[in-house]
């Protein structure tokens, strides 16, 4: 039992890790065509050497610390965010079960776990931690201000995100993630079932993953590079890791909310293998999750970037009213329609 | 603080219809815009292969005239060295047995002071110094950046294009 997950554990965090890597080339290609250039293309073909010449070369940068830095703050704000961003995927379904002759392994690291999306929630909210602390302890007001905004930001948007997740959770009846991709594969994907709620909970992640258009905690016209301003070498590194980590993350638990995880319609009447069905399965939650990722990608190369008062206005004043209705036509759907 | 334009100006700003307000479909309109441009040709060029072939009109780097038989046209009369604003020319004139009667024994430009005015090629009574279409000059030390006659003198042929361009900009 402990061996499976370990085993699951290292093949996650390679498949992650390389993905993340391949994240930042697939945004570089994205940004180039969207301004019609061609992107990097040197190292090796088609430039698919890239993330490894960019992780040499933040490997061999100096790693410099402050004068007014808080030391030890200083160095694991870093882990802190990346830890949480990993930590996310532990509950997230991958794919169906894998039997192995006699033995039926689930495809998720903590497979028992039965309020998944509490989880989720949990820990995307104390990934903040790391950049709130990470401003704070590295004794720069630009650090503090990129901090600061992350921490108000992540406050305003959380309660979006919450609302837009419990249209889900209403929906289907339970907490436990599995759960949630049966309830769709018997019945509609949740993005049609729960439209309001899929647009909810993607704009909010937008702001949770501090990606654009609302990356105001690193908004480099003013606030220079944010709570990452004082970090370099490897430290840096982490951040812009868990960066994208959040962004695959983000995407992978919005694909088993919304987009029925690793289900493929009208492939059961095909008949194909058990094996052959899961093999499917991993391949279309990947399909799917890279998609996202492009919509993320996309998204942030076409919208400039919300004023701060935009986007508290956007989140209080829009979002959150929008959310309390969507609960309000999620129950009615759920008393008329589904029953 | 805040300053006034013509797009937070209350007066002049345009008014938005109610579908614009509702920016959602905007957001979407701007997404498409941004697609379409993901199939776009690129105008990048990927530069040691493919290099940029400069217009007659260019101004590079500054060459002298090397004639069909030999020789060069300058005639050392130290126009050029004259002219030049950064003085980066350098010309020592000896005479020779031909026609011309002077040639120069040592031409030298400063390649690290030249700043490709074209003056030179302006003032040149003998059309022998002229702008070429070079415009790839790297060196490893300063030393290096001293042009002489050995990299200046060009065959006519490869300037074929400028001094067809000065014939018909002089006219």
């Amino acid at each position: 039992m402990i061996i499976e997950a370990l085993i699951k554990i290292a093949v996650i965090l390679l498949v992650v890790l390389t993905a993340v890597s391949y994240t930042v080339l697939l945004e570089r290609w994205v940004c180039a065509w969207v301004q019609d250039r061609i992107g990097p293309n040197r190292v090796g073909p088609f430039g698919l050497f890239q993330p490894l010449a960019d992780v040499l070369k933040l490997l061999l940068k100096e790693d410099i610390e402050p004068l007014m830095a808080q030391g030890w703050f200083h160095w694991v704000a870093p882990v802190i965010s990346i830890t949480v961003a990993f930590t996310v995927l532990a509950v997230v379904p991958f794919g169906h079960t894998l039997a192995i002759g006699e033995r039926i392994i689930p495809l998720t690291i903590a497979s028992n776990i039965n309020i998944g999306v509490l989880f989720i929630v949990a820990m995307t909210s104390v990934g903040v931690y790391g950049i709130t602390l990470a401003g704070w302890s590295s004794g720069s007001k630009y650090s503090l201000l990129g901090g600061l905004r992350s921490s108000a930001q992540m406050i305003s948007y959380e309660l979006t995100l919450g609302l837009g997740l419990l249209s889900v959770v209403m929906l289907s009846g339970t907490l436990d993630l599995n759960g949630i991709i049966d309830s769709q594969v018997n019945g509609l994907w949740n993005i049609v079932r729960a439209p309001i709620g899929f647009l909810l909970f993607l704009v909010s992640s937008f702001a949770e993953t501090n990606r654009q258009p609302f990356d105001l905690p690193e908004a480099e016209p003013e606030l220079v590079g944010g709570y990452h301003t004082e970090y370099s070498s490897m430290k840096f590194a982490l951040f812009f890791l868990s960066e994208y980590a959040n962004i695959i993350t983000a995407s992978a638990v919005m694909t088993v909310l919304f987009l029925g995880g690793w289900h493929v319609p009208f492939v059961d009447s095909l008949g194909l293998s058990p094996l052959v069905m899961t093999i499917v399965g991993v391949l279309a939650f990947i399909l799917k999750v890279v998609g996202l990722l492009f919509v993320f990608i996309w998204v942030r190369w076409s919208i400039p970037r919300f004023r701060y008062d935009q986007l508290m206005d956007l989140g209080w004043k829009v979002l959150l009213p929008l959310g309390i209705v969507n609960i309000i036509l999620t129950a009615l759907e759920k008393m008329y329609l589904m029953h | 603080m805040s300053t006034t334009t013509k797009y937070n100006n209350p007066k002049t700003r345009r008014k938005l219809s109610l579908w614009e307000k509702l920016y959602l479909f905007e957001v979407v309109r701007g997404l498409l815009t941004t697609f379409k441009h993901l199939f776009r040709p690129k105008f990048t060029r990927q530069y040691p292969e493919e290099r940029w072939d400069p217009p007659a009109s260019f101004r590079g780097r500054p060459v002298l005239v090397l004639e069909e038989n030999g020789v060069e046209r300058c005639v050392a009369c130290g126009l050029c060295s004259r002219v030049c604003p950064p003085l980066a020319i350098e010309v020592r004139a000896s005479e020779t047995e031909l026609l011309k009667e002077r040639y120069p024994v040592v031409f030298e430009i400063n390649m690290l002071r030249c700043i490709f005015c074209g003056y030179c090629e302006e003032v040149c009574p003998e059309e022998a110094i002229i702008m070429s279409k070079d415009y790839e000059l790297t060196f490893r030390d300063p030393s290096e950046g001293i042009f002489g006659k050995d990299k200046l003198l060009t065959p006519k042929a490869q300037l074929k294009d400028r001094l067809d361009y000065l014939a018909k900009m002089r006219n």
